[in-house]
């Protein structure tokens, strides 16, 4: 296992990362870094390696982890001030298990706050930028997970970051890295802060499918703790990688209607590319056509904004946190709020809500009826490269259309992963999607990893900057 | 889709938001333009469709009804409001 290297002490591992997130404090990646903590943590592990004793999977392995996972002791701001001064006294589900593996966590990574954006542009605590072009954005919301995963910076070997509508793809596809959201329910969400409860999921950004695979194996699974949360997604971590694929020739449909207007000619170019070397692989691709999916963005905005406004109604300045007023949240967040409050007030619940549900009914019902023809969709994972820095701020509607391709897979509650699919004449790179039906997430790595040995192009080294 | 100014000021009491009245303004005509955007949702005939509330196939998850040790005590949580009296959170008056 590359992750695990036993030939340096997880100390030297952390001292390294620290070293080298502090060497980059200009990308403004993280809110905090954990370092005192990281490094106690290091020296038992090593300590432990020392005395003969069984260490896990992820052994003295560095991550970076989004600011809105709870991990004991430790501030968690989703970055949004009204949580400025909350240091949490319990631990998320995955943080316990990673640190079960042996994963260390050497810091909280910068997103939009409560994950309410696709640039990382709207964080109470600054822009975080691109790894490979610092003019332009890192994606987001868990830009800081990309960014600090991303090989231009080489600071961690994965981040955890979390999907709600393209969270963790987004990023990944702009910094030319793996990311990967599953099948909704296959990884706890106890303790980590709430954004939209439908479509919530914790991701997982890597260099390659394989890593990625491997850090989705140590923290799936079923918890108490969670009552949405399933088993049986994932496989455990010491299962060999190639189980779910065996050689079968897969039924590849790729999503015409999302490779028209509006989308960048290069990144067109791209997923045609990709498409081809999935035919050179052995596999049978096609074209389908999914009209419900114009509607995926409208959807989107009414369901998670009505389920955001809920949600942070918990912020109420009694239980914990400041209260609501002033900066407490940024602009993009009161926007969500005041939209699901509309949405969901008398008089309008049915006209949009229950409309916007039903709409999601049929979308899911048409993703139903690909899947009995296809075995994987195939899709652009955003319209576009990263955008500079301040380029679609001010017009809310701009941002919200970045989540064309990254909400559907969201609202059916299906796996998705953004792979690295080559870059632009201009060297940024560009991200496919991979698209599964509910449980496929094993065999949607298990593609990219052949994707990746085929092209050779798992791991993107370019750079611009 | 028009919000009047009373509406909006419902909203943003419904919200919970103290907002000024740039602030105000603005977020009348993004939430407009947004309302105006979702709209097209209603080319759509959902006429026998049921909405969908969750993608996952689980109904009502129970556990054995015995207390889960969460390893938190009441004084870590205390600690976290802003104001305590007695042991308990101070709130202000709702009547």
């Amino acid at each position: 296992m590359k992750l695990a290297s036993k030939s340096v002490s997880a100390v030297e591992m952390v001292k390294e990362a620290l070293r080298k997130a502090k060497a980059a404090s200009e990308y403004n990646i993280f809110v905090n870094l954990t370092e005192e903590r990281a490094l106690a943590r290091a020296e038992e592990i090593d300590a432990k390696i020392l005395a003969g004793e069984e260490v896990g999977a992820l052994a003295g392995v560095p991550y970076a982890l989004k600011d809105n996972y709870l991990d004991l002791k430790t501030p968690t701001t989703a970055s949004a001030k009204i949580l400025e001064e909350f240091v949490s006294p319990l631990q998320a589900t995955v943080v316990k298990k990673l640190e079960e593996a042996g994963a260390i966590c050497i810091g909280k990574a910068n997103m939009d706050a409560f994950g309410h954006g696709a640039f990382t542009e709207n964080s109470a605590y600054g822009v975080t930028k691109n790894a490979i072009d610092k003019t332009r954005v890192a994606g987001g919301s868990s830009g800081g997970s990309a960014v600090a995963v991303a090989l231009a910076l080489d600071i961690v070997p994965f981040a955890i970051g979390s999907d709600t509508g393209g969270s963790a793809r987004a990023p990944a596809s702009f910094n030319g890295i793996v990311g990967v959201r599953p099948t909704f329910g296959a990884v706890s969400r106890y303790g980590v802060v709430a954004f939209a409860s439908s479509t919530d999921t914790v991701g997982c950004l890597a260099r390659d499918a394989d890593d990625a695979r491997l850090v989705m194996r140590v923290i799936a699974g079923e918890d108490a703790r969670d009552s949405t949360s399933v088993n049986d997604v994932y496989y455990q971590p010491d299962t060999p990688r190639d189980i779910s694929l065996d050689g079968q020739q897969l039924r590849i449909g790729l999503i015409a209607s999302l490779l028209g207007e509006g989308v960048d000619a290069e990144v067109v170019a791209r997923t045609k590319e990709y498409a081809e070397k999935m035919k050179q692989a052995g596999h049978e691709v096609g074209e389908v056509d999914l009209p419900m999916l114009q509607y995926a963005v409208p959807i989107y905005y009414v369901v998670t904004s009505a389920e955001t406004a809920s949600n942070l109604a918990r912020y109420d300045g009694v239980r914990y946190g400041r209260d609501r007023k002033g900066d407490s949240f940024v602009a993009e967040t009161r926007r969500r709020i005041v939209i699901g409050n509309y949405v969901l007030s008398a008089g309008f619940y049915d006209a949009y809500y229950i409309k916007a549900q039903k709409v999601r009914t049929l979308l899911i019902e048409e993703m139903r009826e690909a899947f009995s023809r296809f075995d994987v969709l195939l899709t652009p994972t955003m319209p576009f490269v990263a955008p500079k820095i301040g380029e679609k701020a001010g017009d809310p509607l701009l941002g919200y259309l970045a989540d064309l391709m990254t909400a559907p897979p969201a609202l059916v509650g299906v796996p998705a992963i953004s792979v690295p699919a080559g870059e632009t004449a201009g060297g940024l790179p560009v991200g496919v999607q991979l698209i599964g039906w509910r449980g496929d997430d094993e065999k949607l790595l298990a593609l990219a990893e052949q994707m990746e040995n085929l092209t050779k192009e798992g791991v993107y080294k370019g750079g611009v900057a | 889709m028009k919000i009047s100014d009373k509406e909006m000021t419902h909203l943003a009491e419904l919200s919970g938001l103290t907002l000024t009245k740039t602030e105000m303004t603005n977020l009348q005509q993004d939430l407009e333009r947004i309302l105006e955007y979702v709209s097209q949702l209603n080319e759509v005939d959902t006429e026998g469709v049921e909405p969908t509330y969750q993608t996952f196939d689980l109904e009502n998850v129970t556990r054995a009804d015995v207390p889960i040790d969460y390893g938190v005590t009441k004084e870590q949580l205390l600690a976290l409001a802003p104001e305590v009296k007695d042991g308990m959170i101070a709130v202000g008056g709702v009547l």
